[in-house]
C-alpha cells in the first residue's frame, strides 16, 4: 500500500467494495470516487483521491461491506515494520 | 475505554466468515447498498466496545438476515420464521448473564412473528430487538410486506399498495408503544449520515439496556433495501427520506433506560440432580456404564418403526429412560402421521457414553422393525455391521443385506403368549437388553416404578414378565 500516506485517510480494498457509492454520497469533502476500473468481482469500487481527508468517518459507518473500508485517524500510528 | 485511532472492522464480526458456504469468505451475501451491512457494523462495533462479544447471543431471524450467523462472532441461533422473540426469551431467561440481541426483518417481525413480538415485549423480557424495516420482502424476491406503504410497488402490488384492499402499513413502534413493559422504544433511519449515527446512538441504548437487565428494548431501523425497491444505493436513502419517514417518523417514543428497575427471573435450574427429584427421578447412577464389548454398539443410534400402536414410541421412551437411569446419554425423537393407531410410525434413540449432537438416527446401526414396510425402510439406512432386529410374527420375508447382524425375534407372538398384545414393546427392551449387553433384565425390571409409574402391581408384573421373555429368547437362539 501506500507507505507514505498523510493521516487521517481512509483504506478502500478495491476487491471487498461492492461499489454501492455510499461513501462516496457521504463524504463531505468529495475525496471519495468510483474507480473507472473493475475489481475482480465485476464491480466499479471505490477509490480515494489520496489527500483531503479529515478523518470524519462517515464512509466507514455508512459503508454496509464490514471489512471495505478502514479508516486511519488523525493519531494513528502506523506499527513498525520489521 | 482508550480513544480510536483507527475505524476498521470490528471484533464483533468473525474474522473469516468460515460458516459461509462458497469462495467468497471475506465479504457478506448482502446486496450492494444494503442497509443491513450497516447495521450489522453497528451492533458490532458495540459489542466490541462493550466487551460483550463473548457474552452475547444473537438470534437471526428468517429473511436476507438469516446468515447473520456467518458473521457475528457471537452465540448464534437460527429460529424459525418470526419466532426469534420468542427463543431469544428462553436464551435470556436460560442464560441471564448474556446480551440476547433478536435481529428481525419486517416481514419477519411484523407479519409471521407479529404476535411473538408483542409477547415478548408485554412480559418485559431482558433483550435488545433490531427491527430492519425496508417495506418490502427482500430475501425472496420484493413482495409487499405488512410495512409495504400505500402506493408502493411491489411485484405482489404491481398496481401499488391498495389501502382498501390490503390495509395500511403496520408502524411497529407505534403498536409496542401500547405495552406498558418495554424501556426504549426507537424509530431511527439509515438514511443519510446523521440518522446514521443516531442509529448508532440507538444500537448502543439498546445493548446498554441489555447488558444492564433493564428489560424490552425495540429499535426499529428504516434500512434501504436497492435490490427489491429496484433502484441504486444513494437513490434508496432519498427515498427512504421522502416516501417512509413520513409514515414512520424518526423518533425516540419512550426511553425509561434510567429507572432503576432491573429485569428478575427465577433463577433456572441447573444441577442435574434438582431437575431428576422434580421429574419424579432418582438420582444418577454413573457407576454403571457398561463397556460394550462390540464397537458398532458402544454407540447405540437405534430407530425403531412399525404401525402406530405396536407401542413404538413405548419402546423408545422405556430404551431411553432405562439408558438415563444407567448413567448414559439419551435422546428420544418421534416422527409419525396425524393417526394416533395404524399408521406408521418411527422413532430415534440415542443411548450412548458420548454426548448427544442429533436426536435423529440418519444413519442408525440398529434398527427394530415391527412390520414389514418398516424392515424394508429401514434395512436400506443401516450401516454396515449394523443389528436388524425384526418381528418375525409379522414378517414373513427375509432381509437382503449380509453386511448385517440379524435377529428375527417373535415379538407380537410373545406378547401374545402372555395374554397382552400391548407388552410387545417391553418384549423389544427385553431382547435389545441382550443383543446390546448394556442392561441386564433385573435392572430393567426394578425401574418398572418409573417406567410405568401409577400403574398396578398386575401390570408391572406383566411386563416385568415381557422384558425376562424377550431377553431369555435372544439368549437362547443366538449366543
Amino acid at each position: 500500500m501506500n507507505e507514505h500516506r498523510e493521516y487521517p485517510c481512509p483504506e478502500i480494498d478495491p476487491d471487498i467494495c461492492k461499489g454501492c457509492g455510499l461513501c462516496v454520497a457521504a463524504c463531505p469533502k468529495d475525496v471519495l470516487m468510483i474507480s473507472p476500473k473493475l475489481n475482480s468481482k465485476g464491480f466499479h469500487y471505490s477509490e480515494y483521491a489520496g489527500e483531503g481527508c479529515i478523518g470524519c468517518g462517515n464512509c466507514f459507518y455508512v459503508c454496509p461491506e464490514p471489512s471495505a473500508v478502514t479508516v486511519y485517524l488523525k493519531d494513528y500510528v502506523p506499527e513498525e515494520v520489521s | 475505554m482508550a480513544q480510536k485511532t483507527v475505524l476498521r472492522k470490528p471484533r464483533g464480526f468473525i474474522d473469516v466468515y468460515k460458516h459461509k458456504p462458497g469462495a467468497e469468505k471475506d465479504r457478506t451475501h448482502y446486496c450492494p447498498g444494503c442497509g443491513h451491512g450497516i447495521l450489522h457494523k453497528l451492533i458490532a462495533e458495540a459489542l466490541e466496545d462493550f466487551d460483550l462479544v463473548e457474552k452475547s447471543i444473537v438470534i437471526s431471524p428468517v429473511g436476507c438476515s438469516v446468515f447473520a450467523y456467518y458473521y457475528f462472532d457471537t452465540g448464534n441461533l437460527q429460529v424459525a420464521h418470526g419466532r426469534a422473540p420468542a427463543v431469544a426469551s428462553a436464551v435470556s431467561r436460560a442464560n441471564p448473564d448474556s446480551v440476547v440481541i433478536s435481529y428481525q426483518g419486517d416481514g419477519d417481525l411484523a407479519a409471521i412473528g407479529g404476535n411473538n413480538i408483542l409477547q415478548a415485549a408485554n412480559r418485559g423480557e431482558n433483550m435488545v430487538v433490531f427491527f430492519v424495516n425496508n417495506a418490502i420482502y427482500g430475501m425472496t424476491g420484493g413482495q409487499m410486506a405488512p410495512t409495504t406503504l400505500e402506493g408502493q410497488k411491489t411485484t405482489t402490488t404491481p398496481y401499488g399498495r391498495n389501502i382498501r384492499t390490503d390495509g395500511y402499513p403496520i408502524q411497529m413502534c407505534e403498536l409496542i408503544n401500547q405495552l406498558t413493559a418495554p424501556v426504549y422504544i426507537a424509530r431511527t433511519s439509515l438514511h443519510d449520515m446523521p440518522n446514521i449515527r443516531k442509529t448508532r446512538a440507538a444500537v448502543r441504548k439498546g445493548i446498554q439496556n441489555a447488558m444492564n437487565r433493564k428489560g424490552f428494548s425495540f429499535v426499529e431501523v428504516l434500512s434501504m433495501c436497492p435490490s427489491g425497491w429496484k433502484m441504486d444505493a444513494v437513490q434508496s436513502q432519498n427515498w427512504i427520506k421522502e416516501n417512509m419517514i413520513p409514515r414512520f417518523p424518526l423518533d425516540t417514543y419512550r426511553d425509561n433506560s434510567d429507572q432503576p428497575y432491573t429485569v428478575e427471573r427465577p433463577v433456572p435450574i441447573m444441577d442435574p440432580e434438582e431437575v431428576r427429584k422434580i421429574l419424579g427421578f432418582g438420582s444418577l447412577k454413573t457407576a454403571n456404564l457398561r463397556q460394550n464389548p462390540d464397537a458398532v454398539l458402544r454407540k447405540v443410534a437405534l430407530r425403531v418403526s412399525g404401525f402406530g400402536g405396536q407401542g413404538i414410541m413405548s419402546t423408545g421412551i422405556a430404551l431411553a429412560n432405562v439408558g438415563m437411569e444407567y448413567g448414559y446419554n439419551v435422546s428420544w425423537l418421534p416422527s409419525y402421521g396425524p393417526e394416533m393407531r395404524g399408521g406408521t410410525a418411527n422413532c430415534s434413540v440415542k443411548v450412548q457414553e458420548e454426548t448427544i449432537g442429533a436426536a435423529e438416527c440418519t444413519e442408525p446401526n440398529m434398527v427394530i422393525a415391527m412390520n414389514q414396510p418398516s424392515l424394508e425402510k429401514f434395512e436400506k439406512i443401516l450401516v454396515p455391521d449394523g443389528v436388524l432386529m425384526y418381528n418375525s410374527t409379522l414378517i414373513d420375508i427375509e432381509p437382503t443385506r449380509k453386511d448385517i447382524k440379524v435377529y428375527p425375534v417373535p415379538i407380537t407372538g410373545m406378547a401374545d403368549e402372555l395374554g397382552d398384545t400391548r407388552v410387545q414393546s417391553m418384549v423389544s427392551v427385553g431382547a435389545f437388553a441382550a443383543v446390546t449387553g448394556m442392561f441386564d433384565p433385573g435392572e430393567i425390571k426394578s425401574l418398572m416404578p418409573v417406567l410405568f409409574a401409577g400403574k398396578s402391581d398386575k401390570v408391572m408384573k406383566l411386563n416385568e414378565d415381557a422384558v425376562q421373555m424377550g431377553y431369555d429368547y435372544v439368549k437362547d437362539n443366538f449366543s
